[in-house]
Formats: structure tokens, sequence, C-alpha cells
């Protein structure tokens, strides 16, 4: 990773430009032209190591999400996860190390919609599902530093 | 903060991401029939009443270098909940810490704190930080390492129904 790239995924994480050229004012930040951030930006895009430039919602203030989790047989495991990762309210999806390990978060408009989809994964699957809402949130997501070698 | 139909639409439409192109307000603001000073004085006012806790760039973890995720969980009496998540979450290398219900008999665990970190000895020493300084080592506690990644996106709490496709110029 060059040093153009580390200052664009570490320095934009919390406070994007919002302003009508946001491209020209990181250019002008970086000492690039505003087609140079945009490319950069599509090639770490393309790469899988930019998922998007966006917002991130607080837990709870539009929508509903919940953490879910599942103890999944080891012989059945890929063939559930696919499953669940099937799902279009599910985003994040990753095995873990213990009894119950498969974690999945699930967002949808309103609780109803996220209960259904437990429902669903739990009806198909014929395995219990953990629902483990959100109440409280001490830290919220507030991006990554870039420190790893 | 109130958050009406218009926000709503707003942030349907940029679940996906902002367009890279030199407006990319303008554009989102087209496909709403919204103007773009419209566009940015919602998302400004969004981000200032904390609807929306960050705005910018969301980037994978794994592919940054943080190869060790890690999911410490306690069971931690509920008078004292609160207050030790306040406590985990001042730590740097705390990247989220949550209150969840418990779930018995096979969940007991109520207090949720994520650690990313480059490498796996790194992320025990700092979790074995966690318990020892806030005597956590008393209480039952595990940790989850992620092992594989099945699915990685933004939530999407929108129906895409509600929005127009994009991509049309």
């Amino acid at each position: 990773m060059d040093q153009v790239e580390h200052r664009l995924l570490n320095d934009y994480q919390r406070d994007f430009p919002l302003e009508p050229r946001p491209y020209a004012r990181i250019a002008d930040e970086l000492g690039l032209c505003e087609d140079e951030v945009l490319a950069r930006l599509a090639d770490l895009q393309a790469r899988g190591t930019l998922s998007r430039i966006g917002a991130v919602v607080r837990p709870n203030t539009v929508g509903a999400s919940t953490l879910a989790a599942m103890a999944v047989p080891a012989e059945r495991l890929e063939v559930v996860a696919a499953l669940v990762s099937a799902q279009p309210e599910v985003n994040h999806n990753y095995e873990r190390e213990h009894a119950f390990n498969l974690w999945f978060v699930v967002a949808a408009a309103d609780q109803t919609a996220v209960q259904a989809t437990l429902e669903s994964i739990a009806a198909e699957t014929g395995l219990p599902v953990l629902d483990l809402p959100l109440q409280t949130a001490y830290h919220i997501d507030l991006g990554f530093d870039l420190q790893c070698p | 903060m109130p958050v009406d139909a218009t926000d709503r639409r707003l942030l349907a439409a940029i679940e996906d991401g902002l367009p890279l192109v030199p407006q990319p307000y303008a554009a989102v603001a087209r496909r709403l029939g919204l103007d773009e000073a419209d566009v940015l004085a919602r998302l400004r006012r969004l981000r200032a009443g904390g609807i929306i806790s960050r705005f910018g760039l969301v980037v994978r973890h794994h592919e940054l270098g943080y190869r060790a995720n890690a999911m410490a969980v306690w069971n931690v009496p509920d008078a004292q909940v609160d207050d030790m998540g306040r406590r985990l979450a001042a730590y740097d290398f705390v990247t989220l810490c949550y209150r969840r219900p418990r779930r018995l008999p096979n969940w007991p665990f109520n207090l949720f704190c994520m650690v990313h970190g480059c490498d796996r000895d790194t992320v025990c020493e700092q979790i074995a930080r966690l318990n020892a300084e806030q005597t956590l080592a008393s209480l039952p506690h595990e940790v989850l390492f992620s092992r594989r990644r099945f699915k990685q996106r933004g939530a999407r709490y929108f129906m895409k129904t509600d929005v127009p496709a994009r991509g049309v110029a």
C-alpha cells in the first residue's frame, strides 16, 4: 500500500467531505487531481479493501437489527452458512470458534421483518437461533486506524 | 432528533455507497427528485444529530491486515454492566462494546466487546489486559475468534422498492 492509499483509507473514514465536490476536496488535501482520487478509490473498491463510501447509521435509530448465533453441527456448517448468507437481510456472517459457531447480523426496516428472517432461518435449518439484540452501545463503530504491518 | 420520510429515502439511496463521480450528492439528489443542497443539508443534519455515527470510507478490516478478530464476552451482574461497558469502551483496541441479553441456559453472557488486531497473540494479550485491569477474570467469560467470513457488507435497512434503480444517466 502506498502513501496515497494509506491516507485515503485512514483519513476519510469519519468525516468525508459533505460538499458538492468531495473528491476534489480530497484531491486538494492530498496533492492529487480529482480524477486520480476517483480512480484510486475505484481501484481500492475493486480489490475489496474499500467496501463503500457512505453512512454508518447508529443502531436502533432507523430500521431494526440484531446479532444472531447458531450452534451448527460441523458437517452442516457450509450449507447452513450459505443459506444464512443468501438472506438479503443478513449483512455480516462469520464462523467463530465456539459451540455457537455461526454468527450473523440481521438488519431490516423494522423489528417484524428482523424476526421473520430469524424464524425463516430456524424453520429452514431446523436449528434454534439465538436472538441477541443490542440493548446498550458503550462504543460504536468509529472506523479503523491503519496500523497493521 | 426526528427522521422524516425523505431522510429515510436518502439513507436508503446511499446504502450501497456514494457514487464515484465528481458530484456524487447531485447524482443521488437526481435519483430522489431532490436538489443537491437539500441532500447535503440533510446529511449534515443526520450526522450532527448522531443518526449517522460516521460518514466516510467503510473499509474491510481483514484486507487491511486485521487478521485476528475476537468477540470477547462476559457475564457481568446487571447492576455493574453499564459501568463495566463504559470502562471497556475506553480502551483504544476495543472497537465495539455492547450490552446484549443473556439467553439461558446456553448463553449466559451479557457484555460483548470486539477486538480487531493484526495477530492472534496481540489480541489475546489485549483481552488478558482487560481481564486483569478490570478484575473481570473471576467472572464467566469466553473469547470467540472468527474463523471464516461468509459474508460482509453494509446493513440494508430499507426496501429497495422505495428508491429508483441507480446506474441511469
